[in-house]
């Protein structure tokens, strides 16, 4: 049976490298895997949706309505925004990290502080992971998207691939320390 | 041979390479331009490749790599095409001496395009041989193979993608380079002048070819029959429509998948449509497929009747119009308040400044705007620009609309706006119409140092090309001048500094005749620009603030109102450049610098 992943965030916040490093698991581990993502504005602040599917053979790379197993948010407001993706008893894995969109900043608009408390109010299994927080106190906020692969590795329960010598190939030199330390945080939370 | 994830693009990319490549230009657009990238990264070293200024000047570097001998291909994104049709219209009569590929990367859905035109019907129109993959495996198979096919049936090609096809990943088998010499040049204008005697003989041979391609389309290994005994349901598709088709369908249907798509293999077609009384096409956009099986006499097809020609597809599309599954169970929230989340332009970028300083003029100018990250400014609060049409638009609109505005009594002047990248890919040619025309109105160049919004590509006014080799940057300024703007006519300044802006817009509206304003400032994402600006950013001082809320009008996404406490506050200090645009904003010296 396949499965259906899909990561959100905002531009700059490492979904893709985030979604990579997965993809060069699964396959790894034997997975037919797609991976889809659009690019063109995502440097720009816009909402970035990236979608993985693996398993023995996967035909479309599109994950439609319904259709996820698990949604990876790294902004809380794009993991309510994502909610139509998920699937019936699918898992929503959210940072509590808030990034304003410009119709918050000029005031048009309020953000949706209670947006997990919305999620949680209809979907069951809502795990809410610190990820930006942990990154931080770790020394770089940029780590982010490591804690929360990190979570994502174990939500998805597939042994057998050494996750760690994937991310350290992945991430810059400089940072593989620091990345390293993230994905433990991540994993054990 | 290993296996590797790759993109569509990607995989072209390495199909390139591996089909004896020489030669390869573009001019970047979204979806196609990791085409290039990938080439100038991985294979330069085999692979010439360039960053053209436009894509008719990429399409005809690339031809005359082929006339010459070469395997050469040149890319673009689906309205790129239309830039360069006069030289593939050529190309399609008088075919290849090296092998020629065209890759078209269609956008249905309008990710980031201005409309969802459907390149196929090039094909037929410019009598170009095509090719269509549905996954990367195809990308990288079909792309070597079509070079072969180029000199084999001497016809150009197009490689035809859209967006999910070139920006989805999946797994690809690599293989070797083949050996390409270079075929002998020789002289050859029976087949190359063309001149009205040479295109009359040509398109006579031009047709001969596509019978005899015609006939290979119906016995290639590019359509295929995935026949399911017993199946009552027969489906033609091609492209990425195919993998939703088979995630429908599974094995309840047999399906004809194509890929080779033009010439249509015409026998196949008519053999499968006769034998399924229920007979569908999915194909996004125009009905290509379904016309042509309609033309064979077979009108009990079943395409855009059911399925839209808005957008694109995916497995849900194909479904709801094709099956009776039922719809899926989503979870909803009631009500939800769900702000939008839209591009905006960076925090410190070069284009708020300029775009912000012309709000304050708003009503002394009617303003056009082009294709670029700048395109961004359209949105509130910057209301930069009332039309984008294409690229170079910005300026030629002007000559027009500034005599329509006249001819109504309004006094408003026109202004129009592009970036660098655009004024070398046809904002000169608009420029000199200008000043041909005598055209009493502005045109604006927002000099950012790079193509900016197809993620940092090389452009004929940079120091390096696609290559990384050091290049002469050619002078835009000078240009402007030899067009003959005077120092009068012309303002150049950093669009940061608000009062130079104002003086420039000022002076800009008292002239008469063209006037000319060049903004320089490089792209706050560029590396250098990050290294040069580590560490410094603003702060406000909550002591000075009283809310006032008007630094919040630069839309810049770094700022933010604290409403608890009724001050602006900076709240993404990693992103703030120090641009300094609020501070020139803030009347009470609120904002403050930090790590100068």
């Amino acid at each position: 049976m396949n499965k259906s992943i899909i990561l959100v965030g905002v531009g700059g916040q490492g979904t893709i490298t985030t979604s990579s490093i997965l993809s060069k698991g699964l396959i790894e581990n034997g997975f037919d895997v797609k991976m889809s993502e659009i690019h063109g504005m995502s440097q720009r602040g816009g909402t970035v949706v990236t979608q993985i599917k693996y398993g023995e053979k996967v035909y479309s790379p599109i994950i439609g309505d319904g259709e996820a197993d698990v949604i990876v948010s790294f902004e809380k407001l794009e993991a309510l925004r994502a909610l139509p993706y998920l699937k019936e008893g699918g898992v929503i894995v959210t940072d509590t990290r808030e990034i304003y969109p410009m119709p918050v900043l000029t005031g048009e608009t309020d953000y949706p502080g209670d947006a997990i408390e919305q999620l949680k109010a209809v979907v069951p299994k809502v795990i809410v992971v610190e990820a930006a927080k942990v990154a931080e106190e770790l020394g770089n906020v940029k780590a982010q998207n490591i804690v929360l692969l990190g979570a994502l590795v174990k939500q998805l329960g597939i042994d057998g691939i050494d996750w760690k010598a994937i991310v350290a190939k992945s991430v810059p030199a400089k940072t593989v320390d620091l990345n390293l330390a993230a994905f433990d945080k991540g994993y054990n939370m | 041979m290993s296996k590797m994830i790759m993109s569509g693009n990607e995989a072209v990319a390495r199909g390139a390479y591996e089909g004896g490549v020489h030669f390869a230009a573009a001019y970047p657009g979204t979806p196609s331009t990791e085409i290039l990238e990938n080439i100038g990264g991985l294979y330069k070293d085999d692979i010439y490749c360039e960053w053209a200024p436009n894509e008719k000047v990429a399409a005809e570097a690339a031809y005359g790599a082929a006339i010459g001998g070469m395997r050469s291909m040149v890319t673009f994104k689906h309205v790129g095409m239309n830039v360069a049709a006069d030289p593939i219209f050529t190309a399609g009569y008088a075919g290849a001496n090296g092998g020629f590929v065209l890759v078209s990367a269609d956008d249905p859905a309008c990710h980031s395009s201005q409309n969802e035109q459907d390149n196929r019907l090039y094909a037929q129109h410019a009598k170009l041989l095509m090719l269509e993959a549905s996954d990367s495996q195809e990308c990288k198979d079909f792309f070597r193979d079509a070079f072969e096919l180029s000199e084999k049936f001497d016809m150009a090609v197009l490689f035809r993608m859209t967006t999910r096809v070139c920006h989805s990943k999946s797994v690809v088998e690599l293989g070797e380079r083949v050996d390409s010499p270079v075929k002998k040049y020789e002289r050859r204008a029976d087949k190359f002048a063309m001149l009205p005697a040479t295109a009359k003989k040509r398109h006579i041979i031009v047709e001969d070819n596509i019978i005899k391609a015609r006939e290979f389309s119906n016995n290639c290994k590019y359509n295929r029959l995935e026949e399911v005994e017993g199946a009552e349901i027969g489906i033609i598709t091609s492209g990425i429509s195919y993998q939703y088709v088979k995630e429908v369908f599974g094995n309840t249907a047999s399906v004809l998948k194509l890929g080779l798509t033009f010439p249509l293999p015409d026998k196949m077609l008519a053999e499968f449509a006769a034998k399924y009384k229920t007979l569908y096409v999915v194909e996004e956009g125009e009905p290509y497929i379904e016309n042509a099986v309609k033309a064979l006499g077979f009108g009990h097809i079943i395409g855009k009747e059911k399925l839209t020609i808005q957008g694109e597809f995916n497995t849900k599309v194909v479904s709801d119009a094709l099956t009776d599954a039922a719809e899926k169970f989503t979870y909803k929230v009631e009500n939800a308040n769900i702000p939008a989340r839209p591009p905006v332009l960076c925090a410190g970028c070069p284009h708020r400044g300029f775009y912000f300083a012309l709000g304050k003029h708003s009503d002394k100018f009617v303003s056009m705007g082009d294709i670029g990250c700048y395109a961004l400014a359209v949105n509130p609060p910057l209301n930069g620009f009332d039309c984008s049409i294409c690229m170079g638009g910005g300026f030629s609109t002007l000559v027009g609309i500034s005599r329509a505005l006249k001819a109504q009594g309004d006094t408003r002047k026109a202004i129009g706006e592009l970036g660098d990248s655009t004024f070398f890919h046809s904002g000169l040619t608009s420029l000199i119409d200008i000043v041909a025309s005598e055209s009493n109105v502005v045109a604006v160049i927002l000099d950012n140092s790079i193509t900016a919004m197809t993620g940092h590509q090389q452009n004929p006014g940079t120091t390096k090309n696609l290559m990384g080799y050091d290049t002469p940057a050619i002078d835009i300024e000078g240009l402007v001048r030899a067009c003959g703007i005077d120092d009068a006519h012309l303002r150049v300044f950093d669009p940061m500094d608000q009062a130079a802006a104002d003086e420039a817009l000022t002076a800009a509206y008292e002239a008469e005749g063209p006037f000319v304003i060049i903004t320089k400032r490089p792209c706050a994402l560029l590396k250098e620009v990050i290294k040069a600006n580590a560490g410094k950013h603003v702060k406000v001082n909550p002591d000075k603030c009283v809310g006032c809320k008007l630094c919040l009008k630069i839309g810049c996404p770094s700022m933010a109102y604290d409403a608890v406490n009724k001050k602006a506050v900076i709240a993404d200090v990693d992103n703030c450049n120090q641009c300094t645009l609020c501070m020139q904003q803030c009347k009470l010296g609120a904002i403050e610098k930090v790590g100068e």
